[in-house]
């Protein structure tokens, strides 16, 4: 019964969204079957397909785990978005000042400064909830402008190369790069941006699962989580669980810096974030909060987003506005599961 | 400073103002009864562009806000069913709302207008510059009686605040909860249409640009007070003139630019800080985001 919870009811609010967009689709006088053919097929094409596809699906696996830590603790976490762009600057940061270091130091710094800034600013709406009890929820989405501001501030006023027209800062230091996928399979193009942080985003997934369902601050943070008074009782710091699942939370949506910074672009890119942190929501949702519900979902919205491109371009007047289309609807159909279950028990009698 | 500081930079403050107290009296009424609503920049969207369509397709302005609250009516129910029928996270709910009216109105323009997410210019004779600003600060009394000395207020209050009182009071909740988040609907659907059809001429694409979520904040620093909540939103779009007006023209001493991004953080941060109970306490309503269900 609970796999069929766990499996059945996201496979069904995808069917669902899919349907909602065909009509949508069909109210502009295209052809849902043709547009979803192309959505779907073009992106699982050997090489560039596939190599975008799993391109994309590396940021929101890491956004997708972030939000995922968090609601485990009974958090949530809309605040992926500033917490991945405080990141990436400061991977930039460290790439640009330090860009004489050696790549086996270097590299790793900048992984730290990631981690670090991502993980900081993911800890302040959690020292805000833990010492004042305001809402997680507010602070995150005013700290996603703030760290926006900020960010075009230094990027625009310190480290941009003068006169560059593009909101962009100098690039890092070549020793920086982070090795792309073509080193790795043989015949794989590169310029294809898939890079090894794809690995470190499954190996993420494999440290969290770890974390939180065999170790004790794990255990500690999902009782948190799932029934807080009781878990006060049983002895666990509550307060500091909640600082600590945000600052994992930011941590991992600040590892998409890495693949940004390290692994595709070589400088800080202002504004580069398409939603991934908006986009973490409905893979954690979608993925169950489990890190391997976390990857499938991934995995399927960078479906969405990569085969949105040559819908723009070889349908009439089908736009990419269908992928976020789908993504709204398949959130809202997955929170919104009551509806199914209602249904479900109508027609099955379980 | 002179240049910066005069009748005209009120003047546009009230004018920056108007759609944030639009929506925020919106996020009120939903806020109030207990639904969280981070949607308010969706139904923004959804007003915004539907009325600057429909406001060029019919050549009618009152037209084009009328379809424009319907949209913002249409797409608060789906909120306000997923939230209150089916218990969904109204946070989640609020998201997912969010992320389809940054996809639809580009969608529907592509097909209808060929464009790539703008409608096309209104012509100027067409436009509402005046109307929404008048509702806007006629809705903020407006909506102090009705929250203080109706009794649909004293029920919208009573289910925000404790729905199984309430309940057991004879008040039927899931009712009054689907008239805040409607109510919500309409109020930040003419707060768009003014963006679209009163200080600009078209739809563009993501035209908001964050003025839900300012809303928000400014609902947060009002205390979910009608009164406050608008000179929350005042003081906001004072900050937004005077960023716009400084723009190259007020240097720092050393004869550099001031960076706007400093000023834009303004109301975020102050709503973080307000949040936190530096400046005055700001409680929410006390069931707010807390699903209702009736005891069987």
């Amino acid at each position: 019964m609970r796999l069929v919870r766990e499996l059945v009811f996201p496979a069904i609010a995808v069917l669902a969204a899919f349907l909602v967009g065909g009509v949508f689709i069909l109210a502009i006088g295209e052809n849902p079957l043709q547009t979803y053919r192309l959505l779907i097929g073009s992106a699982l094409w050997w090489p560039d397909g596939i190599g975008y596809t799993l391109f994309l699906a590396t940021p929101l696996i890491f956004t997708g785990l972030a939000v995922a830590v968090a609601f485990r603790a009974g958090l949530l976490n809309i605040g992926a978005e500033g917490q991945l762009y405080v990141a990436a600057f400061a991977t930039a940061w460290v790439g640009i000042v330090f860009a004489n270091l050696p790549g086996v130091v270097l590299v790793p710094m900048c992984c730290a400064a990631a981690v670090l800034a991502g993980g900081l600013w993911g800890a302040i709406p959690g020292v805000l909830k833990a010492r004042f009890g305001s809402h997680e929820v507010i602070n995150t989405i005013m700290l996603n402008f703030v760290a926006v501001a900020l960010v075009s501030y230094f990027t625009q006023y310190h480290y941009r190369t003068p006169g560059d027209p593009i909101m962009e800062t100098a690039p890092i230091g070549a020793s920086a790069h982070i090795p792309r996928m073509a080193r790795l399979i043989p015949g794989f193009p590169e310029r294809i941006p898939l890079n090894v942080s794809f690995l470190l985003a499954l190996l993420c997934c494999a440290l969290v699962y770890f974390f939180l369902w065999h170790t004790k601050w794990g255990y500690e943070l999902r009782a948190t989580g799932s029934n807080p008074a009781a878990a006060e009782y049983g002895g666990i710091a509550i307060r500091k669980q909640i600082v600590i699942a945000m600052t994992i939370s930011g941590a991992l949506a600040g590892m998409v810096g890495i693949n940004e910074v390290l692994g595709y672009r070589y400088r800080y890119y202002d504004g580069f974030s398409d939603s991934y942190g908006f986009t973490g929501i409905a893979v954690a949702l979608l993925g169950r909060n489990h890190p391997v519900g976390v990857i499938f979902a991934a995995l399927l919205f960078a479906i969405l987003t990569r085969g949105g491109v040559p819908v723009d371009a070889f349908t009439q007047h089908v736009t990419k506005d269908i992928v976020q289309i789908l993504q709204g609807t398949i959130i809202l159909f997955v929170a919104a599961e009551a509806l199914f279950r209602e249904g479900a028990r109508r027609w099955v009698k379980f | 400073m002179g240049e910066v500081l005069n009748i005209s930079l009120i003047w546009s403050a009230i004018r920056l103002s108007t759609p944030l107290i639009l929506a925020a009296t919106g996020g009120l009424f939903s806020e109030r009864a207990g639904i969280i609503n981070i949607a308010l920049e969706g139904l923004m969207l959804a007003g915004a562009f539907t009325a600057a369509a429909v406001t060029y397709a019919t050549g009618s302005a009152w037209i084009g806000l009328l379809a424009g609250i319907a949209a913002g009516l249409a797409l608060s129910s789906v909120h306000a069913v997923a939230s209150i029928r089916f218990r969904a996270d109204q946070v989640v709910t609020g998201t997912a709302i969010n992320i389809l009216m940054a996809g639809i109105p580009g969608f529907l323009s592509g097909a209808l207008f060929l464009s790539s997410g703008s409608t096309p210019q209104i012509p100027k004779e067409h436009l509402m510059p005046w109307a929404p600003i008048i509702m806007a600060f006629a809705a903020v009394p407006l909506s102090w009686y009705v929250l203080y000395r109706t009794p649909f207020g004293l029920r919208l209050r009573a289910v925000g605040e404790n729905p199984e009182a309430a309940d057991a009071a004879g008040v039927r909740v899931a009712r009054i909860r689907y008239a805040g988040v409607l109510l919500s609907g309409a109020f930040a659907a003419i707060g768009g249409a003014y963006l679209s059809i009163g200080q600009s001429s078209l739809f563009t694409r993501n035209m908001t640009s964050g003025r839900g979520f300012i809303a928000l904040a400014a609902l947060i620093f009002g205390k979910w007070r009608p009164v406050q909540t608008m000179l929350a939103c005042l003081f906001f779009g004072l900050t937004e003139a005077v960023t716009i007006r400084m723009q190259g023209v007020v240097k720092l001493p050393s004869g550099e630019d001031i960076p706007v991004q400093f000023i834009q953080i303004v109301p975020y941060v102050l709503t973080i800080v307000v949040l936190a109970g530096f400046i005055g306490q700001s409680r929410p309503p006390r069931a707010l985001g807390r699903p209702y269900q009736k005891e069987q």
